[in-house]
Parts: structure tokens; C-alpha cells; sequence
């Protein structure tokens, strides 16, 4: 049920783990559905510099997670913010349609990693 | 190195027995007679009918052959139980009780009764995974026409007082039917030990083919058939029987009965070992069934902290069969209603896992298993974001090394 591309990011997944002294971390979702995501970034000049990930969830969602670092890394804040859930799906070769929500979990974490960051931002230059 | 396959799947599904297999062969191109056929081909087939019917009558315990249909399934004979008789028996409305934990086969004609104006009440079992006699005893009213309740979980495989609640429910004048599915040549299956009325029975459960079941309708029960026709299966199941599946089906119970004696005993040690070595070895982890009477080739785990379909996957990527209660691996956003209906949170559920094995299982496959998934417990809570948070010892996050 799953493309082989999902399968290759789940048993080889990139760029696990926290991003150290990290600009802004967003984490998304709950236990009880069984998924959560928390993706830290490093932005240097309105970039994505450095981004990693932690998951608790499924096959999808751990896939998800480890292609949107690959493909927000080096981003400008504003694309990376605009990733979707179909441009994730469309990246692994298409996601069976109960895993759709993973691939929102995924955008949804990356969105709140910047929020984070601009929050913390806006705070700094005041 | 070769990836090794061991199956730990075997509630799902089992392999054909090649001595069932054996049995089977002559019946489809040799022997192909329709039962219902006067000559001699048809009589050859009605005979070996017979006899299968016989023998699977007399490894249940019933009274009579003729109380034995056979059937496309554990599914359709769950149907023909739950619609058949509550049709005829109470043709213009009741209440049905099913135990909220009961397969899918006996779930959802019980919800179709529910949309044709039926009452039902889904009984909770208890933390222990068992139905309690004193709780179907409140659930019973003066209008209650049947009683289903699973004779083994499919799940958690604990084993239900079957004979105790079939007294609960004819003292309130109800029928009483039992999936038995799982239990039939793993337990002692006798249904009328067990005083049942109807009693449900799947062949890829234990070695036969799938697409072949069977019913037992007690001599006597209302009972109106699901499928009409040519009036096979003595009015109740029509459709030219499929004999060879049929006796294939026969020989499966005749070999479990066999085995049963050496067999049950070796499981369930496979079984504790299972359970042990597990929790041993993963911390946070624990049978989700305590104790209690439970199917001797079901081993069911929680594992805190860690999703079950990425345990599914890594193992089947090591070459470990398993199947597992989380959300994910349903289809459905809800975790398994096994474990919800017996009180399992929906975080703990999620991180479940049923490890089933039978007559080909080997203790170098259990060994293999315990080898291999410790390590895969660690690295996926490792790369999980609240493992240190929910479950740390120290109840501090310890934020994973990062790598590449």
C-alpha cells in the first residue's frame, strides 16, 4: 500500500533529531491520535539552514516528516511555509488516502517550526 | 544474508496444511460430482459430504450432522447466526445482545438488526478482557432473543465463560450463539459442554483454505437461511457445496484434535516465552492481558511510546510477520475497539501488538523475534518527540543526539 519511495524514507529517514540552539521548533499533533511531530529549524538570512525532525506515528508519518526536511532545507521561510500537504505526497509517489493527514501533520509541524521562529523574531527586534 | 520469513500472523491467517491439501486434491478434477446428483458421480460426492459433515459434527460435540452447515466463511456463518436467527425468531423485533469486542462478522449484522429496528446493547467486557456473567445478567431484557459473545478474542485471544453465559442468557429466555473462530482445536470446543445454540467456525484458522466454514444451529433453533435456492445444507444454506473445501475442512479439525494434546502445550509455551522475553527485554512494555484463560498461539504486547504500524513495517522489513491494533494500520483514525472496549487508552492502544503463531512456528522464529525487536522498540522511541516526556524515567526531556 505504501511506494517504495515511502518505504525508503521510513527505513532510512533524514536528518532525525533536534537542531541545537534551534531558531524556532514547532511541534503538532497528540498521543491519543497516535502521531506527533516536532520539527526544529536554524534560519540563517530568512533561509532554512539546518531542520530536523522527531516523530511518534506510523510509517507515513515518520516518511513525511523526513522528506519535508529534505525539501524545506535551504528554502526561503515564505516557500517553505507554502509546502503542502499534496506537494509532500506528490514528493514520496503518492500517500494511500487515509495517510493524507500525515502529510498535513508534516506541513502543519514545518508552518509552526517558523511561526516559532518569527514569534521569537518580532520579540527580538522590539 | 537471506532475509528469514517468520510468520507470527497465524489469528489472521494460516497456511493449507499439505495433509489437508492432500485430502482436498482428489475433489476437483477426480472426484468433481455435485452431491445433489443421483449417479454415481454424485453419489461419490454426497458420501464424502457425509462423512466430512460426521466427523466436524462429532469434533464440536454435537448431537447430529444435520446441526452442521457448512459455509463460505466465519463471516457468513456469523451472519446466518445473528440475522438468521433473530429474523425468525423475533420477526417483528427484539433486543440482541453482542459483547462490544466481538469480531466484525458479528458486529455489523448486529448493527443492519440495529437499522431494522432491533435493539442491541454491545457489552463491555472488563479490564481483564473477559465478559462477566453479572454484566450480561444486567444487560438482559424480558424481549432479549440472542446472546453473542466470541468463544476466543481474535485479538487479545482471552477465552470467554461461554457455558456460564449461555445459562444467563436461556434463564432470560434468550438464544445463545458463539463465535469460535479462534478456538476451535486450540481449546476444548464442545458445543454442548458449552450449551450453545449456534456456534461459528472458520477453516483458514486452522489449516484449511479460506472460503470454507461452518455453522452449528442447534436441532430446534429458529433459524431462517441467508441464501435460498437449490436447498442444499438441508434448506438452511443453498449453493452446490464445495466438497473438496468441505473435506478439507474436516480433515483440518481431525488434525488439530490430533495434535491438540502436544500441540496446545508447546504454544503456550512459545507463548510465555514470547511474553517474557518482551517484557524483559523492552522496558515500558507489558502483556495487555495480565492473566487469565487465553488462547495458547496469541501473544499480545503493549509497547508505551512507540506506534504500532512503525513496528509492523520494521519488523517486516527484518522479515517478522505481526499485525498490530493501532489506528494506522486500520484505515480508520480510531486504534482498535478491542482494546478501547477494554479500557486500553487510545495512546497505549496505538503501541499494541498481537503476535499469533501455530503449527509451524519454531522456537529459532520466537528467538529470532526477541533478537531483533528490542532494538527497533529503541530506535523508534528514540526518534519519537515526547518518549523522554511521557515515559523518561527521570520525567525530563532528553533531547536525541542529532545525526544524519
Amino acid at each position: 500500500m505504501y511506494s517504495p519511495k515511502v518505504m525508503e524514507h521510513f527505513n532510512n529517514p533524514r536528518n532525525v533529531g533536534v537542531v541545537e540552539n534551534a531558531d524556532g521548533v514547532g511541534e503538532v499533533g497528540n498521543p491519543v491520535c497516535g502521531d506527533v511531530m516536532k520539527i526544529s529549524i536554524r534560519v540563517a538570512e530568512d533561509r532554512i539552514a539546518d531542520i530536523r525532525f522527531q516523530t511518534l506515528g506510523c510509517g507515513a508519518a515518520i516518511a513525511t516528516s523526513s522528506i519535508i526536511t529534505e525539501m524545506a532545507r535551504g528554502m526561503s521561510l515564505e516557500e517553505a511555509a507554502g509546502i503542502t500537504k499534496k506537494d509532500i505526497a506528490d514528493a514520496l509517489d503518492g500517500l494511500p488516502p487515509q495517510k493524507m493527514h500525515c502529510s498535513v501533520l508534516a506541513a502543519d509541524g514545518l508552518r509552526a517550526a517558523i511561526e516559532d521562529y518569527r514569534k521569537r523574531d518580532s520579540r527580538l527586534r522590539v | 544474508m537471506e532475509t528469514p520469513s517468520v510468520y507470527l500472523d497465524c489469528a489472521a491467517t494460516t497456511p493449507v496444511d499439505p495433509r489437508v491439501f492432500e485430502a482436498m486434491s482428489p475433489f476437483f478434477s477426480g472426484r468433481f460430482g455435485n452431491p445433489s446428483s443421483l449417479h454415481a458421480s454424485g453419489r461419490d460426492a454426497r458420501t464424502a459430504l457425509d462423512e466430512a459433515r460426521e466427523s466436524v459434527a462429532a469434533s464440536i460435540g454435537a448431537n447430529d450432522p444435520t446441526e452442521v452447515l457448512f459455509t463460505g466463511g466465519g463471516t457468513e456463518s456469523d451472519n446466518a447466526a445473528l440475522i438468521g436467527i433473530v429474523s425468525k425468531a423475533a420477526p417483528t423485533g427484539g433486543h440482541v445482545v453482542v459483547s462490544a469486542f466481538e469480531h466484525h462478522a458479528v458486529l455489523e449484522p448486529a448493527h443492519r438488526l440495529e437499522g431494522r429496528g432491533y435493539d442491541v446493547t454491545y457489552l463491555a467486557p472488563r479490564r481483564d478482557g473477559c465478559i462477566h456473567a453479572e454484566d450480561l445478567e444486567a444487560a438482559m431484557r424480558a424481549d432479549t432473543v440472542l446472546v453473542s459473545v466470541m468463544h476466543g478474542n481474535n485479538e487479545i485471544g482471552t477465552i470467554q465463560p461461554i457455558a456460564k453465559l449461555a445459562d444467563v442468557a436461556h434463564e432470560g429466555g434468550a438464544l445463545m450463539h458463539t463465535d469460535a473462530a479462534q478456538t476451535l482445536g486450540k481449546v476444548e470446543v464442545d458445543v454442548r459442554q458449552m450449551g450453545v445454540d449456534a456456534a461459528s467456525f472458520s477453516g483458514h484458522k486452522i489449516y484449511a483454505p479460506k472460503g470454507i466454514g461452518a455453522l452449528y444451529v442447534k436441532r430446534g433453533t429458529p433459524f431462517e437461511p441467508l441464501l435460498t435456492g437449490g436447498g442444499q445444507e438441508f434448506k438452511r444454506r443453498s449453493g452446490t457445496e464445495n466438497v473438496a473445501y468441505v473435506v478439507g475442512l474436516a480433515r483440518a479439525v481431525e488434525i488439530m484434535l490430533e495434535e491438540r494434546e502436544t500441540e496446545a502445550p508447546r504454544l503456550s509455551l512459545l507463548r510465555d516465552r514470547l511474553l517474557e522475553g518482551i517484557t524483559n527485554a523492552v522496558e515500558n512494555s507489558e502483556p495487555t492481558v495480565a492473566s487469565g484463560e487465553r488462547l495458547p498461539n496469541i501473544a499480545h504486547v503493549v509497547v508505551k511510546g512507540v506506534e504500532g504500524e512503525s513496528m509492523l513495517l520494521q519488523l517486516d522489513h527484518l522479515g517478522v510477520a505481526v499485525s498490530t491494533g493501532s489506528a494506522c494500520s486500520s484505515g480508520s483514525l480510531e486504534p482498535s475497539h478491542v482494546l478501547l472496549s477494554i479500557g486500553c487508552p487510545p495512546e497505549v492502544a496505538h503501541g499494541s501488538l498481537r503476535l499469533s503463531f501455530g503449527r509451524f512456528t519454531t522456537e529459532a522464529d520466537i528467538d529470532y523475534f526477541l533478537e531483533k525487536f528490542p532494538a527497533i522498540v529503541e530506535g523508534l522511541r528514540s526518534m519519537s518527540p515526547v518518549y523522554q516526556r511521557m515515559y523518561g524515567s527521570s520525567g525530563t526531556e532528553h533531547p536525541v543526539t542529532a545525526q544524519s
